[in-house]
């Protein structure tokens, strides 16, 4: 405690691992590694190198502990299939449940923001193999990296070959005959490497690339809620996994009812007989405990499993779950009953669409009015308070257009949009809206004055001049469409 | 005689929708609440359960902005949720308030393609309990069409399809023959007349192009007003009528 009283974040820090009277460098932070220092390097080095340096005493014991927290944590919102890898990572098998973060790209976005938040830095890799992403994560210094499928090779061929997972005094006799990169170790024949080294290399690579399955062994935590059936021979035909599921969304339900819970996130493992699973996530908006609404969600998707030569166990996990309780149900006799719509959102919502409600938000700029929340949020009741029309769509961006106006206050006479000139026949304006500046100081000046205006034909568009007509520095005073009314 | 024969007729009619199969399942009309535009409809309204399909006329075949709101006007008169599917978000939540439809009613399920549109509305029609499901798409197929209205008919949930086309001329496909119970164009009009320089309320021609067991028909409507409600316009049917009007009140 008293040693850690005096860490100052100014100074490099290190932790130190030891093992009799040997001391090495176990974790160094950014500044530490700037000054020179490795993992991996004699405590004593180290001390004599850098001046000022801290050091703490790695603890293995509490790091494990720590990373299978983080693990469960990952298990209950990312994957139904999570692992702890090494000493320094995890590793999560993400197919079939990306969707519910919204897709690939948003979901390590959203982990090294998660990290982020608490102070930590995470580096996160999505590939087709085990190997290439514990790869890449490691060796590439982005922070979140996507291997397109199939693309494993052009990622991992630079990457130094201490990211292969291999014995260290293996990787040092490689270094020794020459080898520096997975790339070069791939492209030199496999027989006399085994015959020295064993079949260890071998394995790796085939594991890198994708040639050899690589099973994770999924953690599980020891109070969940699981139900599971094994079978004699293993089943295959989609009729049989259907028939199955149901049965054991039924038995689901039965324990999540002893203990008054409802379930948030549901997973459906798939054990082949050869030894690797498919899991299946399904998210629900509220908890559940609804068999024919459970069942429906897996079903929609049992298309998706494939048997292989065939499954052996099939499972069904409550992952995260939350206290349901019995409800009353209104009568019918005083007040109308409203339909509950959440299974519905969550059949349209697993299919990896997105779901979601509208809400108003306390802006005059019209393209920041709107914010988008889920589906199921609390209603809030609000709706915006406008006095003046609002075009049904409203353009992406506003479209630059010609006018013929006289400034600074008069609507348009003729409007050219997209290549057709109108003529305007009716118009009203102006209505003035004024930049942010509380939130944005780049709008401290910026002026918009939007126009109704129709022409001959019937049709109505919104459009508005950037700026007040006078000042060009509140706007450029060029013309934009902005939107279409009804 | 007369009371014989009305009898025999309204006894075929009562074969009739029984061999239709939905005798037990009418589940009512959803009126407009203009004796003109009710009377042309089959049970004096739009039917629940059923699929209506609504298009823009002109420029409004590509931005769909008079069906869209026609569409919201109608969906703001029903009770319940309301599901809205689509491909393209381009729609101003605003203006459909000022249609009555209020923001907590309506839920969005955003698609990638086509194909998923109709899919999700399969499934709020089928599901039962929402108060009308609304679809943008492009193109309906027959078989589609089929699927939805057969969905809307065994729950009861109106299905209203705003269709809305990439480029004008594709607006032809408008005229290909779908399952839907009634088909509708909104085309916009020059606004009513004020006394003042400015626009006035919008107005459509709501044409009806197609309704299964009745006629087709036309009217000038005043566009929705804060409880979705159209108005027939008691004006004639263009400007250039009124002002032809005025000119010759003028000379004589």
């Amino acid at each position: 405690m008293d040693g850690r009283a005096e860490l100052s974040p100014e100074r490099p820090l290190v932790t130190v691992a030891r093992s009799g009277s040997k001391r090495w460098i176990a974790a160094a932070d950014a500044k530490a590694r700037k000054a020179g220092i490795r993992v991996g390097m004699p405590a004593a080095k180290a001390q004599a190198m850098v001046s000022g340096l801290q050091f703490v005493d790695a603890d293995p014991m509490a790091d494990a502990a720590a990373l299978e927290r983080i693990a469960l944590w990952a298990l209950a919102h990312y994957s139904p299939i999570v692992a702890v890898d090494g000493t320094d990572g995890i590793v999560m098998d993400t197919e079939g449940a990306d969707h519910l973060q919204g897709g690939e790209e948003l979901m390590l976005s959203g982990i090294v923001n998660r990290f982020h938040a608490r102070g930590l830095t995470a580096r996160v890799t999505i590939a087709d193999s085990w190997g290439a992403a514990h790869a890449v994560a490691r060796a590439d210094g982005r922070k979140t990296v996507i291997v397109p499928k199939g693309e494993i090779a052009r990622f991992v061929e630079h990457l130094p070959l201490s990211s292969l997972r291999l014995p260290s005094d293996i990787v040092a006799s490689l270094r020794t005959l020459g080898f520096r990169t997975i790339g070069e170790l791939s492209a030199t024949p496999r027989a006399p490497l085994t015959l020295r080294f064993g079949p260890e290399i071998g394995r790796r690579l085939d594991e890198i690339h994708g040639r050899l399955a690589e099973p994770i062994d999924p953690i599980r935590p020891a109070d969940v809620i699981e139900v599971s059936r094994s079978f004699a021979e293993p089943i295959g035909a989609p009729e049989t996994i259907d028939k199955y599921v149901t049965r054991l969304v039924a038995a689901l339900c039965q324990a999540l009812e002893r203990q008054g819970l409802g379930v948030r996130r549901t997973d459906l493992i798939v054990h082949r007989v050869d030894n690797s699973i498919q899991a299946i996530r399904a998210g629900t908006a509220k908890p559940a405990r609804d068999i024919a609404w459970l069942t429906k969600l897996f079903r929609d998707r049992t298309e998706k499993i494939e048997p292989g030569f065939g499954i052996e166990k099939l499972s069904l996990v409550a992952v995260m779950t939350e206290p349901l309780g019995e409800t009353q149900k209104a009568s019918s006799l005083i007040e109308e009953e409203v339909a509950d719509i959440a299974p519905l959102i969550d059949i349209i919502g697993n299919r990896g669409q997105r779901v979601y409600r509208i809400v108003p938000v306390a802006s005059d700029v019209p393209e920041r009015s709107v914010a988008r929340i889920a589906a199921m949020a609390e209603k809030t009741g609000a709706a915006w308070t406008l006095h003046w029309p609002r075009p049904v769509r409203l353009l992406a961006r506003p479209e630059l257009i010609e006018v013929i106006a006289l400034l600074p206050d008069h609507p348009p006479v003729s409007v050219t949009w997209r290549g057709k000139r109108r003529r305007v026949s009716q118009a009203d304006g102006p209505e003035r809206i004024f930049g942010e500046w509380w939130t944005r100081s780049s709008e401290f000046d910026a002026v918009r004055d939007y126009f109704v205006v129709e022409d001959e034909s019937g049709e109505r568009l919104w459009i508005f001049r950037s700026g007040d007509g006078v000042d060009l520095a509140t706007g450029s005073h060029r013309w934009f469409c902005h939107g279409i009314f009804a | 005689m007369t009371a014989a024969r009305d009898r025999v007729i309204s006894d075929l009619k009562h074969r009739i929708a029984l061999l239709e199969g939905n005798a037990g399942k009418r589940s009512g009309c959803l009126a407009f609440g203009v004796a003109e535009i009710d009377t042309a409809l089959p049970g004096g309204g739009l039917a629940h359960g059923a699929i209506h399909e609504f298009a823009g006329g002109g420029a409004g075949t590509v931005d769909g902005a008079a069906a869209a709101l026609c569409v919201a006007g109608i969906a703001a008169r029903t009770r319940g949720q309301v599901l809205w599917c689509l491909t393209r978000p381009d729609l101003f939540f605003p203006a459909l308030v000022q249609a009555g439809l209020h923001p907590d009613r309506v839920i969005f399920a955003e698609a990638d393609r086509e194909q998923d549109v109709l899919e999700s509305m399969e499934e709020g029609l089928s599901y039962g309990g929402l108060g009308a499901v609304v679809g943008e798409v492009v193109r309906l197929p027959m078989v589609a069409s089929r699927r939805l209205q057969l969905a809307a008919e065994k729950t009861g949930t109106m299905g209203l399809v705003v269709r809305r086309w990439r480029r004008q001329v594709e607006a032809s496909d408008f005229g290909q023959p779908t399952a839907s119970t009634t088909r509708w164009r909104v085309s916009v009009l020059p606004s009513e007349e004020l006394p003042v320089p400015g626009v006035g309320r919008p107005r459509w021609l709501l044409e009806l192009m197609r309704v299964k067991a009745g006629e087709c028909a036309e009217f000038v409507v005043r566009a929705c007003d804060a409880t979705g409600r159209i108005h027939l316009s008691p004006g004639p049917a263009d400007r250039a009528d009124q002002a032809h009007g005025w000119e010759s009140r003028i000379i004589a």
